[in-house]
């Protein structure tokens, strides 16, 4: 990595510093509405306050689960339509300009259509993750698997591979990088979604927690919520990172 | 083995061939394809849907005619909302494209600045939208605020990707014949950058688009996401697909802007490959 010299390090970390340092000024002198920033400690004293409530968990755990059934259906509809598409060139070329075409609409835009359908509840909000993860995921599948070596393949076949084995050890691991990328979009583009979704229409989650402790103007309890979905995010991408290069290395 | 691979070997150029035309109406079936899913959609809304959730696409086109259309304030909020998307967009590039080239500038700028850029670009933005309504009201200011924020990080991370990857071979062949440090950057730097600047720039208005589209659906007090919300709760779905479709159109024709201006500023590339634009990374 570029940034590991000293110069570049102590740059980084005075950035963290004065980004904290203004936080506390603007907020104890009184220089901005404390509606807007509150003080650091303010906002320490009500995450510590926060993760004592059961409230808390129960509205963490409703996130988490919404976020796990809308990837675990992105995954499996993903690779699987992926997979059978790249069968036949003919399907690629015939659907893959569809669906990526619709990718570059926000999906956001079909939530009042699925709160329509599911109402506010949690149902909602899973249709509306896998809907925006499936797409990333059926791409990257379509690409890993159209990008397959024709030679490769001829040589499985000529060694007298069979079709399973063809895919088991010529197509899956030749697919498996991309495939990988398209997984880890698709699960932060799921957990951006439903915490978007929660946000804007439902009755229980993180989102809907950070919404009504906006709307209840209780500024100390809303960074609080969105400190915590930050950490919970910078740990959950250090977690998929890892996760992503044991893959790619084997 | 050889018996069994003989036939296959056999039919191969016939298929192939076959296939190659069959490919060249890829374009015809791709849009049966679409035309067939929109008959379904008509037979299933007529025949069975119940019509507080779902209505025949005809029905959503009428009600594009008689309710969408004649509505004076519908239709202020959604040129409201073309207007939000082309302001935020505009900052995008401009604070993108500096700052990219800033960060981008020298090995050690990047080194330092490029890390900071990266972990702002993973804080998931989304969990700032209550906060953003907060600082910038509920008016146009906070969804153009939103739409920035979503659409300048992916510019500045690919204009200085494609500041890094300039190769060191064609700098120094520039300086070697006598290139100024003006002449590398309009001769070399630029024309190598602008593949990767249109990328930024095609993720940016996907970024941006989704930034002001959550704004929009966030706020329910006015703008599209009052419409939204009253059509909702009233289960009228015709006028609320209606107006879905028409953000859908506004989304479609803003990024074939982008698409257009790629297509004719990029030399010798007439078009963008499918495949690439989909992968984001």
């Amino acid at each position: 990595m570029e940034g590991s010299s000293f110069a570049a390090r102590s740059i980084q970390l005075s950035f963290v510093a004065i980004v904290g340092g203004a936080w506390y000024l603007a907020s104890e002198t009184g220089s901005v509405s404390r509606l807007f920033l509150p003080p650091p400690r303010e906002v320490h004293a009500a995450l510590s306050r926060l993760v004592e409530t059961q409230a808390f968990w129960s509205a963490v755990l409703v996130t988490l689960t919404t976020i796990a059934k809308a990837f675990a259906m992105a995954v499996v509809a993903g690779i699987v339509v992926g997979y059978l598409v790249t069968r036949s060139k003919l399907l690629i070329k015939v659907i893959e300009p569809i669906l990526s075409g619709m990718f570059t609409i926000p999906i956001t835009l079909f939530l009042p259509m699925f709160i329509l359908f599911f109402g506010i509840g949690t149902g909602s909000k899973v249709a509306y993750g896998a809907t925006y993860a499936f797409f990333p995921i059926v791409l990257n599948t379509i690409a890993a698997f159209s990008k397959a070596e024709e030679r490769y393949l001829r040589a499985a076949r000529s060694m007298g591979a069979n079709a399973w084995q063809q895919f088991r050890h010529v197509l899956l691991p030749g697919a498996m990088p991309v495939l990988i990328t398209g997984l880890r979009i698709g699960f932060f583009i799921c957990f951006a979604s439903v915490l978007g979704g929660e946000t804007i229409s439902s009755v229980a989650g993180v989102g809907r927690n950070i919404a009504l402790a906006a709307e209840l103007m209780e500024p100390a309890r809303m960074y609080a919520w969105i400190l915590f979905v930050i950490l919970t995010s910078v740990t959950l991408n250090m977690v998929v990172h890892s996760i992503e290069n044991r893959v790619r290395s084997r | 083995m050889t018996v069994q691979t003989l036939p296959q070997a056999q039919s191969g150029p016939m298929r192939a061939s076959f296939a190659r035309r069959a490919i060249g109406s890829a374009f015809v079936l791709r849009i049966s394809l679409i035309v067939a899913i929109f008959v379904a959609l008509e037979i299933y809304g007529r025949m069975w849907a119940d019509p507080a959730f779902m209505r025949p696409p005809t029905a959503i086109f009428d009600a594009f005619l008689t309710q969408i259309l004649p509505e004076p304030k519908v239709i202020e909020a959604l040129w409201m909302c073309v207007i939000e998307i082309a302001a935020a967009y505009a900052l995008s590039i401009m604070f993108g494209v500096i700052v990219g080239l800033v960060v981008g500038a020298s090995r050690f700028s990047r080194g330092a600045f490029f890390p900071i850029v990266l972990l702002l670009y993973a804080i998931p933005q989304v969990s700032l939208l209550p906060l953003v309504i907060l600082m910038f009201g509920l008016g146009p200011a906070a969804k153009i605020a939103f739409g920035f924020s979503h659409g300048v990080f992916p510019i500045i991370v690919n204009v200085v990707a494609g500041m890094r990857d300039v190769k060191e071979l064609h700098l120094r062949a520039a300086r070697s014949m006598g290139a100024s440090r003006a002449d590398t950057v309009r001769h070399v730097i630029l024309p190598h950058m602008v593949p990767s600047l249109f990328t930024g720039l095609r993720l940016g208005m996907t970024m941006t688009l989704l930034g002001v589209i959550l704004a929009e659906l966030y706020v329910s007090q006015g703008g599209v996401g009052y419409y939204t919300r009253v059509f909702a709760e009233s289960y009228s779905p015709a006028p609320l697909f209606a107006l879905i479709g028409c953000l859908a159109v506004i989304a479609i024709l803003f990024n074939e802007l982008v698409r257009i201006a790629e297509n004719s500023l990029t030399p010798g590339k007439r078009r963008t490959r499918a495949l690439k634009s989909s992968v984001k990374e």
